[in-house]
């Protein structure tokens, strides 16, 4: 081709370019890795950082959003390491086995590998990339979207993260927990993990993402997950990074038969999230549900994009997604269900709610269905709407003040999705933390 | 003194006069009727004094328990005793009904600066009250009010009051959709509640409610005012006779 191409390349678009450049010889991996690496890189030499034109990015701009690219984060040194001591303190309350990233690398001294159960292995992805570890040769990089350019990126340029594997049969009765803080320094991490989960396995899996308030910090991690079949697998996402950090995650999840799972998201923190979910139905009679709790004010951004790809036949899916927004909060949820030819009897229904606190907030709901079979049961729904003031009135009449009125309706409208999760003390936890950023905002209210 | 002063009242609802100038005084103890045709600002009275937004009062004055109604938000109105059972009572689907029975009700004794009621006396109290309204322990269990039939509603209605202990309860059309049992057991609950120091406004269009629960005085409201007052007796006459001559007397 003859053609000539101008691209103008923007400072974030350069910058990552450098990191790249300079990083390459010292990212673990060896040249199949490296190869890898490079062919992700060119997804994103080609195509830039998506912006509004980008289909799937159209609400997120991150030529916009993303200003200019951080430098990638040094390993933590002892004050980031202590600073990371209280991280995931939302959870403290479930006994889950923790393993801690500060600023994208796996830290020892601040994580439980003690007494594993059988059946459960668990190694940091630097480690494993750099001794070849037959798990990853075998499945990183075969789910994410190679074509998603925040999926390039962070194949480009992981450093490190979780590489999981749960064996056939074993039931894991503590939650995995994978804790991801972001010390004081502003910088920028690559972090990837890998969870495979055999036949008849049981466990779940929590990652948080967390950091200082006063730093624009920037994350982009990414999740590939195998559920074999009649596995049952909880996956649960907590997004609290500070108030002007950039969180990028995606979650890919490839579900084997007769299974069942369920993931979660809850977004609170960040300047600007995007919140990536790529799930294969690969196996027939498989349960699925997938949830969200969204609570975003003043300028924050939260984007989850979902993709529920029905390929096996017989499976059935429930999607709910509830965003509150205050002030110029700006929440967007695309939801896409897919059912190829071959997915017969497949039953999806998708269900996405924004609750508008402020007149100056904005959602945006793009539920789309693409149905290839003829014998399904699909459906979709979207609503965006501000408290009602009929059922306002009826609990201020009873004696509840204006404020604790509202946070009753909104614990009421986020509740749908939360209790759906199956454990007890994570549903807590979560409320916990709608109830403070409830107070919070009522505090403001009063001043 | 007056439990409840209504001087003059005139209000408006998207600029349109539904009260014109009505007066009403309701002393402690006392149990009134307030009858009337379909229009005549029955409900706009029980909402104008409740505090719902779109009800603007443009004149007059309502003085509750000698301080100025209008400068108290809905909920200062509770919990300075003013209760409103609803026509129409709102499902709240999320909120459990005993979250909010203990919010309200809370809330109610924090602003009057009483201790709040621990969890085991919240309880027993509640049980209580139910079981004399014959509302099921299930239903308690659900979000306020959802999936509840119209009778089950108007129970509840009477359950928060019951918990609540106003010293003025506005009752708005309790009676509409209720059978002759349910009808029964709502007139018991209320006059379980009668008490020296607790008032009551009933509002109806049928005389029906009034044979189980007896005012002290009866009031024709038509077009925004009050157009004639008497005894119980005057219910029994307007059962027999309808609306027409008082409408007729307001229009001319």
């Amino acid at each position: 081709m003859n053609r000539e191409v101008t691209i103008i390349k923007t400072a974030a678009e350069t910058a990552l370019a450098q990191a790249f450049t300079q990083a390459r010889a010292r990212l673990p991996g060896d040249d199949a890795v490296t190869a890898q690496r490079e062919a992700a890189f060119d997804v994103f030499a080609r195509e830039g950082l998506p912006h509004r034109r980008v289909e799937d990015w159209k609400y997120t701009d991150l030529r916009v959003l993303m200003r200019e690219a951080k430098p990638l984060a040094s390993p933590p040194d002892a004050a980031a390491k202590t600073s990371a001591k209280t991280a995931g303190a939302m959870l403290r309350d479930i006994d889950a086995r923790r393993l801690v990233f500060v600023d994208g690398v796996f830290v020892a001294e601040l994580s439980d590998l003690a007494i594993l159960e059988s059946g459960l292995t668990v190694r940091p992805l630097a480690q494993a990339l750099a001794d070849n570890d037959p798990l990853l040769t075998a499945h990183l990089g075969k789910l994410a979207p190679a074509k998603d350019v925040a999926v390039a990126l962070n194949t480009a340029l992981m450093g490190d993260g979780a590489v999981i594997r749960i064996a056939a049969g074993s039931t894991i009765e503590r939650p995995l927990h994978l804790v991801f803080v972001a010390s004081a320094k502003t910088a920028a991490t690559f972090v990837r993990s890998l969870v495979v989960v055999e036949e008849r396995a049981r466990a779940m899996l929590i990652e948080s993402h967390e950091g200082p308030a006063g730093s624009d910090y920037q994350v982009n991690a990414a999740l590939e997950l195998f559920v074999g079949d009649e596995a049952h697998v909880d996956h649960v996402k907590i997004i609290n990074e500070g108030a002007e950090a950039l969180h990028v995650s995606t979650l890919a999840a490839a579900i084997g038969a007769r299974a069942r799972f369920n993931a979660f998201t809850y977004t609170a923190g960040g300047a600007v999230v995007r919140n990536q979910l790529f799930l294969n139905f690969d196996g027939e009679g498989t349960v699925a549900g997938i949830r969200g709790a969204t609570l975003i004010k003043g300028h924050q951004h939260a984007d989850t994009t979902l993709v529920a790809n029905h390929i096996a036949r017989d499976c059935q899916s429930r999607e709910v997604f509830k965003t509150v927004l205050d002030d110029e909060a700006h929440g967007v949820f695309q939801g896409r269900i897919i059912v190829r030819p071959h997915a017969q009897k497949t039953d999806a229904k998708m269900m996405t709610r924004a609750l508008l606190l402020s007149d100056r907030a904005e959602a945006d709901n793009k539920p789309e269905l693409e149905i290839f079979a003829d014998d399904v049961q699909c459906g979709h729904g979207a609503t965006a709407g501000a408290l009602d003031e009929e059922s306002k009135f009826y609990l201020m009449a009873r004696g509840i003040p204006e404020a604790e009125a509202e946070a009753l309706m909104i614990q009421a409208f986020l509740g749908e999705a939360i209790e759906g999760i199956e454990h007890a003390g994570l549903r807590e936890a979560l409320m916990d933390s709608v109830a403070a950023w409830l107070l919070a905002r009522g505090q403001v209210l009063n001043a | 003194m007056a439990l409840l002063e209504i001087e003059n009242l005139h209000v408006e609802i998207d600029g349109k006069e539904i009260l014109k100038g009505l007066d009403l005084i309701v002393n402690a103890g006392e149990v009134h009727a307030i009858m009337g045709p379909n229009g005549s600002g029955k409900s706009t009275l029980a909402y104008v004094l409740a505090g719902k937004d779109a009800y603007q009062p443009t004149a007059g004055e309502v003085r509750f328990n000698g301080k100025n109604l209008f400068d108290m938000t809905p909920d200062e109105r509770a919990a300075a005793g003013m209760f409103l059972a609803f026509q129409y009572p709102l499902e709240i689907p999320g909120v459990a009904t005993m979250t909010f029975l203990r919010t309200a009700l809370n809330a109610q004794r924090k602003k009057r600066g009483e201790a709040e009621l621990s969890t085991p006396e919240f309880l027993k109290k509640v049980r209580e009250l139910s079981g004399t309204l014959g509302i099921e322990p299930e239903m308690l269990r659900r979000a306020v009010n959802v999936g509840f039939s119209g009778g089950e509603k108007k129970r509840n209605e009477i359950l928060q009051m019951a918990l609540l202990e106003p010293r003025l309860a506005v009752l708005d059309e309790t009676d509409s959709g209720l059978d002759i049992d349910a009808l029964k057991i709502v007139a018991e609950g209320v006059n379980r509640l009668r008490a020296p120091s607790r008032s009551f406004v009933v509002i109806t269009h049928y005389q029906r409610l009034l044979s189980y629960i007896v005012p002290d005085i009866v009031h024709v409201l038509s077009a925004g005012r009050i157009v004639k007052t008497g005894g119980k007796e005057l219910a029994l006459e307007l059962e027999a006779r309808g609306y027409a001559e008082y409408q007729e007397e307001a229009a001319a």
